[in-house]
């Protein structure tokens, strides 16, 4: 396997580029694994990844019933961020946001993490307040956190409508510097040709059709390329972690929902950060390749279908025109929907099931993307000593059970409502 | 100017415009295209390539062209990206070059397609990675390099609208079968819609034609989203037109007969400005006779291309031979026409255009014959490489693709709900291609997507490094990714991935079909809800009062309230004390019309509030009010307000504001479905009344001095009661209520009447010294008080007993919430409690929004106490105060804590306080 | 843009109604009465099916009445929509009416 890098790809250049190797084998799933990861997503093979580099455990597979990275991974706004207000949430998301800081070396694959900022904008003195103090808990859990006034806001974004003339006038807002954007699908690229070197069987087009298990725990799984014996195996199934668990008898605090996104046209630098409104659901940033990328609010029913309403495109798009007037002209080029886990407290699980063998990596909400690294490496740590990490010890499925539940926004047991 | 004298159906000769492109002036005619008139004045490069910056011309002739793309319009109006074969000429149009520097002759990106070799796809993936702290560096140049044109600067002068449809039948493309389906459908009297993204769509009987229409989404239950662009071909809107209407049209059936794009074909340099697709060629000619070139040669796999020959042939074009890949057995012959079977183009020249190109016999692998290429001179390469049906809407709407080998493309392939393909969309093709696209002509690029510079090479990359689903070969290799998303592409890369995996097309499949078939503008997207126009601001019957007497507003949901009213020279701190005092010491009037309102009648409305609120409402007697508090079944506080009770099974409950609309979901929520066999009624009468409080040790003197028929003194209307009754011929309701602490009334009169209740109290109160007060005041007046508000204090993690309400908690009853209060989560040990601080220097405000800290200098094993809630400057106790949520607080009073807000790098060391500072026996209330 | 088909007020569009989750979701008649695994059950867990949904939406900007509704999660298609009542019965009447007419 060759290591990537300039001088690689002079060398292979040279040779019109026939001589580089698969990113990852096409292997047929053994008889049995140690571990077995269910979902070819970042957060699967994240944890295939950490698993092998942390653990030494290589005789794992992770089964993907299409194609690596084709679920949440590839369908998000792929920000990056940890600006938590609640403990149990912020050292979880502030481990991530260390790894993806040496991701692209350690998987030396480009990932092309992109440190520009996100600011979240605040409309009213009461939502500014609400910002100081997840800003001020940030900085106390040593995450940077940096509260703007208006005119910092105007001086960060200049593109942006900060003027006192609009439905929502600007405030201030809550930055935080570190937090930005990646490539999501590298994110996935990179993890498996890593996962691969390291002797993890990742293998497509193999769906799970249901979960062997007998009073001690689970046996194997069944799936559409036969009978897969392990005594281990973690879901990272993100959208779909109810029927999954479905299988092992495991009801989840769990709705499914769809997420919809959406890119501009490329067009030159206009935008060097990631924008939340704080008035209505928007944010918004702009890729490497020009493209502003846009997302909203749920659509707000259970859906698999991933695709959604026109009505939430024209919700984001009309708070697009609400803070950058001059983006009016500029045109909608690809929408497209991911299914969600939406929990009833808005925050992930990752952790230990009822069922002796059987772990849980899901309930993402909208937030997945950013935590792909720590969820791998936790979750990874979780599968091979049978416990969670001090990292996702609150992420626990049990917090439902004793009502400690991580209700970041405050909303209560209604999961469309995070 | 080449243009053929009988062609151009579309063109009205006697209408010459002019227009300007890089700055210089050129003429054309009315019916034009940019794009046409551009041909016609001999400007072949219109821009340059996304990656390599190799010039590029016009391929297509609609919305199918991935590469003639132009900035059009200047300032505000600017456009970038735009498809020249799409935009009609007006007089005076102003189009500019894109992506290219310092011009579209000589630009410097180019030196990119010199390194080429060393830039295969996804080669940004492998590299920019050492040292590391340099990437920030090479992502500024990548992210200056990408992007194509440039978004305006200014505002968009333009409007935009929408509007709702319906129809029985839409039909979706104006061609020969759309129209046949059309008439057909409208014969039963059917209300039928037919559109089509061109401008030139003929009318028809029974049947609304709508042109420069694009049908660009199907969603659930047959809504279509369509954009009429009204007022693009014109310089700007007319008057007051919109510029584009974005129309939702549900219709009951819906036939697709969109045609086919076609296919261009694979060969080395196979993207010189002079290569075109062969229909479009014929359609310059035809529908705008303009001459795509002097000399032709045309190459083709399937027999499309031979009308296509006819009519440049008929245009005065010189064919120069027609290039035919297929070993045929009859072979076909055109007059004046040498045509070369079995043969390929293998490489084509010409730096800024299309000069000349290579041609050699095929053997019978399809490989070119060594040592027997023919040089052509030429300046125009018309390539036919079969059609792909349009099928987009039909997939987005969850049709099944199939491949058919004697089209070598995907076509429908079942039924899908109220949707009928017909025509070429549904594969019905004169040109059929038997044979798989050849894959082996030349050695030198071959272009499969023109606009983001995708190869041939870059596909087999992509395979030979595992990218081998089409999505990973889509998002690995940008194929098809660019603004034209692959309409000429997709299909090309998809055969060159199958021929690199060696498996048949059919088995390689093809990327998921999305919305929208063409790009839509964003303002068309959000129409007129832009600007202030965003939400719906709500007023309350006073709103124009506070706006013309200088109120500063906050934003409350939809409304907008009086944050404070700031006299000349005043800061925000000065006006907000002055009316802080004057509650206090005085009287004052605050609109609290946002308030939820809400009326219950029935004659469980006891029982209902029972099973609402924490507390009991049994004993609530007529003419009384009672504060309660409503849980969510979770156990955290969801809403606070009073009740009072009108009369037999009538009362009249408010609520929070920004609550208003979810208390009453909520109510409308366990009466319907938890309990429908109570018997209670409601209503919302927010928006019916208007209300304001009167607050302030004056405030009965103030009553009093009106003219009203009730009386306000304390044993007449004590505190929590409540009267009607009549003020200055107003029908009032006063509730002795209090949310500062002081003595106080909330006036209720018919929203009408607000106004009028307004200014009397003004006028009464004047020798009083009367002030109206904002919200901030309210803010600080009730953290004086200890008052919680929802938010700051119950952020939807507390509980009622956190606020120091646990004794309001009834045990003789159940209510909504109570269950989950046997959670071990919500026992007390350990749980937030509502405290005040004060800051321990009597004088150091206490930053909002501080994280309690147990010492002064955060550090490792810290405990965090907890969060200061609302931080106000208390007038009336000359200090700073706040309140706090913090872990046992209850038990810590007197404790030194340190407020932490490093955002602004301060710390200041507080007591623990109990949350009243004031009155807190209540004895200003009941006065 | 689903449209539901109100049995008060007809097909509307889905702006008009809000989400009001799992409607198989039934609260304890008596939730002093279960034990907290029961509790936490209503509060927290989810049968979250993939096709048919039982589920509860308010028409909000109609008649504001809760509304159970039987919509195909995956293809988003109402099945039927009914008026939420102690009877269920006394809807026998409007079937045909409520039932989606797909």
């Amino acid at each position: 396997m060759s290591k990537y890098s300039l001088t690689s790809l002079i060398r292979h250049g040279l040779t019109g580029h026939r001589g580089w190797k698969p990113a990852w084998r096409h292997p047929e799933p053994k008889a049995e694994y140690d571990a077995v990861i269910v979902g070819g997503g970042g957060h699967g093979l994240a944890t295939a990844y950490y698993l092998a580099k942390n653990h030494g455990t290589t005789n794992i597979a992770v089964l993907e019933k299409g194609w690596l990275g084709g679920g949440n991974t590839g369908r998000n706004t792929t920000i990056v961020r940890s600006n938590y207000l609640l403990d149990g949430n912020a050292k979880f998301y502030e481990h991530g946001m260390k790894l993806w800081e040496g991701l692209s070396q350690d998987l030396n694959y480009n990932v092309m993490f992109s440190q520009r900022g996100v600011l979240n904008l605040a409309h009213s003195k009461g939502q500014l307040e609400t910002f100081r103090r997840r800003g001020n808990a940030m900085r106390l859990n040593g995450i940077d956190a940096e509260i703007l006034n208006r005119d910092d806001v105007a001086k960060f974004v200049p593109a942006m409508d900060t003027s006192p003339n609009t439905r929502f006038p600007i405030e201030g807002g809550l930055l935080q510097p570190r937090g930005g954007s990646a490539r999501h699908d590298a994110v996935a690229w990179g993890y498996a040709r890593s996962a691969d070197q390291r002797g993890v069987d990742i293998i497509q087009n193999c769906e799970v059709t249901g979960i062997r298990r007998d009073q001690n725990g689970v046996l194997g799984v069944e799936t559409s390329r036969g009978y897969i014996a392990t005594k281990k195996i973690g879901l990272a199934v993100a959208g779909h972690s109810s029927q999954l668990a479905a299988m092992a008898d495991v009801r989840l605090p769990i709705e499914s929902h769809v997420l919809q996104a959406m890119v501009s046209e490329p067009v030159k630098p206009v935008l060097d950060t990631v924008v939340t409104f704080g008035a209505a659901h928007l944010y918004v940033s702009q890729s490497d390749k020009g493209e502003l990328v846009m997302g909203g609010d749920i659509d707000g029913y259970n859906s698999f279908a991933q695709r959604g309403s026109l009505a939430v495109i024209e919700h984001v798009t009309t708070c697009l025109v609400a803070l950058f007037p001059q983006f009016s002209r500029l045109r909608i080029l690809r929408t497209w929907g991911g299914i969600m886990d939406m929990t009833t407290d808005g925050s992930p699980i990752i952790g230990t099931t009822p069922v002796p063998g059987l772990f849980l990596n899901g309930g993402w909400c909208y937030g997945g993307f950013k935590a792909t690294p720590a969820s791998g490496w936790v979750f990874a740590h979780t599968l091979a000593t049978g416990q969670p990490h001090a990292l996702n010890a609150e992420l626990s499925l049990d917090r439902f059970h004793t009502g400690r539940v991580l209700d970041e926004k405050g909303a209560g047991p209604y999961p469309w409502l995070h | 100017m080449s243009r053929h004298p009988a062609m151009g159906r579309l063109l009205d000769r006697d209408r010459p415009l002019s227009f300007t492109f890089d700055g210089k002036s050129y003429r054309g005619y009315q019916g034009d295209t940019l794009a046409s008139a551009l041909m016609a004045n001999n400007i072949r490069v219109l821009g340059r390539s996304f990656k390599y910056h190799r010039p590029r011309g016009i391929f297509g002739a609609g919305s199918e062209d991935p590469s003639a793309l132009v900035q059009l319009r200047t300032a505000g109006r600017t456009e970038p990206n735009i498809r020249a074969t799409q935009v009609e000429l007006y007089d005076g149009l102003v189009a500019h070059s894109q992506n290219n520097w310092p011009s579209l002759d000589w630009d410097l990106g180019a030196v990119l397609g010199l390194a080429s070799k060393f830039l295969p796809a996804g080669f940004y993936y492998k590299t920019f990675m050492w040292p590391a702290k340099f990437w920030p560096h090479y992502e500024r140049l990548i992210r200056n390099m990408a992007g194509m044109g440039r978004s305006a600067e200014t505002p968009d002068p333009d409007r935009y609208e929408k509007r709702h449809a319906h129809c029985d039948v839409l039909v979706i493309g104006g061609g020969p079968t759309g129209r046949a389906a059309a008439l057909a459908a409208a014969k039963d009297g059917s209300d039928v819609w037919l559109v089509d993204e061109n401008a030139h769509i003929e009318e028809l009987d029974g049947v609304t034609v709508m042109a420069r229409t694009t049908a660009f989404g199907k969603y659930d239950d047959s809504l279509y989203g369509l954009l009429e662009r009204t007022g693009d071909h014109l310089a700007a809107p007319k008057d007051d037109a919109p510029r584009q209407i974005l129309w939702l049209l549900r219709a009951g059936r819906m036939i697709l007969a969109s045609g086919a794009i076609e296919r261009p074909l694979l060969f080395a340099n196979n993207d010189r400005p002079g290569i075109m697709l062969a229909g479009a060629a014929a359609r310059f000619l035809a529908d705008y006779g303009v001459c795509p070139g002097k000399r032709a040669v045309i190459v083709t796999n399937n027999d499309s291309a031979y009308a296509v020959a006819q009519t440049l042939i008929d245009g005065g074009i010189d064919i120069a031979a027609i290039i035919d890949q297929r070993h045929l057995t009859t072979r076909r012959e055109i007059a004046g026409c040498e045509i070369l079977h079995n043969h390929g183009v293998i490489d084509t020249a010409g730096r800024r255009g299309l000069t000349r190109v290579t041609v050699a016999p095929l053997d019978v692998n399809g490989d070119a014959v060594p040592q027997s290429e023919r040089l052509l001179d030429c300046d125009l390469l018309c390539v036919a490489g079969g059609f792909t049906p349009s099928v987009h809407l039909y997939s987005q709407a969850g049709g099944k693709l199939t491949f058919r080998d004697d089209i070598q493309t995907m076509v429908p392939h079942g039924e899908v709900g109220g949707i009928t393909v017909v025509g070429a969309a549904n594969g019905e093709l004169d040109g059929g291609v038997g044979e798989p696209l050849n894959l082996s002509l030349g050695r030198a690029k071959q272009f499969i997507d023109l606009q983001n510079d995708v190869t041939a090479a870059d596909v087999e990359l992509a395979a030979r490094e595992g990218y081998q689903s089409v999505e990973h070969l889509k998002r690995y290799t940008t194929l098809g990714m660019g603004t034209d998303q692959g309409k000429t592409s997709n299909l090309n890369g998809i055969a060159v991935l199958a021929g690199a995996l060696d498996k048949p097309q059919a088995d390689v499949g093809i990327t998921t079909y999305r919305a929208p078939y063409t790009p839509v503008t964003i303002g068309a997207l959000a129409g007129r809800e832009v600007g202030t126009f965003l939400t719906p601001t709500r007023r309350t019957p006073l709103q124009e009062w506070h706006e013309d007497n200088g109120a500063v507003f906050v934003p409350a949901g939809l409304w907008r309230r009086p944050h404070y009213y700031p006299r000349p020279g005043e800061t925000m701190a000065d006006a907000v004390n002055r009316e802080v005092l004057a509650v206090r010491q005085n009287v004052a009037i605050v609109d609290v019309s946002t308030l939820g309102r809400i009326d219950l009648h029935g004659g469980d409305v006891a029982e209902f509030l029972n099973r609402v609120y924490i507390n009991g409402f049994k004993t609530l007697d007529i003419g009384m009010c009672r504060y309660g508090v409503m849980l969510r079944d979770d156990g955290m506080i969801f809403d606070d307000g009073t009740v009072a009770r009108m009369g037999d099974g009538h009362y009249i409950m408010t609520t929070t504001t920004a609550n208003a609309g979810p208390v009453m979901a909520h109510l409308e929520y366990y009466l319907q479905v938890v309990w429908p066999d109570l018997d209670v009624h409601l209503t919302s009468i927010t928006d019916q009344w208007s209300v304001v409080a009167v607050a302030g040790p004056q405030s009965r003197a103030l009553l009093e001095s009106l003219d009203s028929d009730m009386e306000f003194a304390n044993q007449a209307l004590p505190f929590m009661a409540w009267r009607a009754g009549q003020i200055g011929g107003i029908t009032a309701q006063v509730f002795r209520i209090s949310f500062s602490g002081e003595l106080a009334y909330e006036i209720a009169v018919p929203a009408d009447h607000g106004h009028a209740l307004w200014e009397m109290l003004l006028a009464a109160g004047e020798d009083l010294g009367i002030i109206p007060y904002g919200t901030e005041a309210l803010t600080t007046l009730r953290t004086e008080k200890g008052h919680f508000v929802m938010g700051p204090e119950a952020d939807g993690r507390a509980s009622a007993d956190d606020m120091g309400l646990g004794g309001m908690l009834s045990a003789k009853k159940d209510f909504i919430g109570k269950r989950s209060l046997r959670l071990p989560a919500l026992e007390p040990e350990g749980r937030p409690n509502l405290v005040g601080l004060i800051p321990k220097d009597g004088k150091t405000a206490i930053p909002p929004g501080a994280i309690m800290v147990d010492r002064e200098t955060p550090g490792p094993g810290m405990e965090k106490a907890g969060h200061v809630a609302t931080s106000v400057f208390s007038a009336s106790l000359g200090k700073p105060i706040a309140t706090a949520m913090v872990t046992n607080g209850r038990q810590r009073h007197g404790e030194t804590l340190w407020a932490h807000s490093p955002v602004d790098g301060r710390v200041v060391p507080v007591e623990v306080t109990d949350p009243v500072f004031i009155d807190p026996k209540g004895e200003r209330l009941r006065a | 843009m689903i449209l539901i088909t109100c049995p008060h007020c007809g097909p509307r569009q889905e702006s008009e109604f809000t989400y009001g989750g799992d409607g198989a979701n039934a609260r304890p008649a008596a939730p002093e009465d279960v034990d907290d695994a029961a509790w936490i059950d209503y509060l927290h867990l989810r049968d979250n099916h993939k096709g048919p949904h039982d589920e509860l939406w308010q028409h909000v900007q109609g008649c504001r009445r809760w509304l159970q509704v039987r919509r195909d999660v995956v293809t988003h298609q109402v099945i039927s929509c009914h008026v939420l009542s102690a009877d269920i019965a006394d809807l026998a009447d409007s079937a045909d009416m409520v039932e989606g007419e797909r």
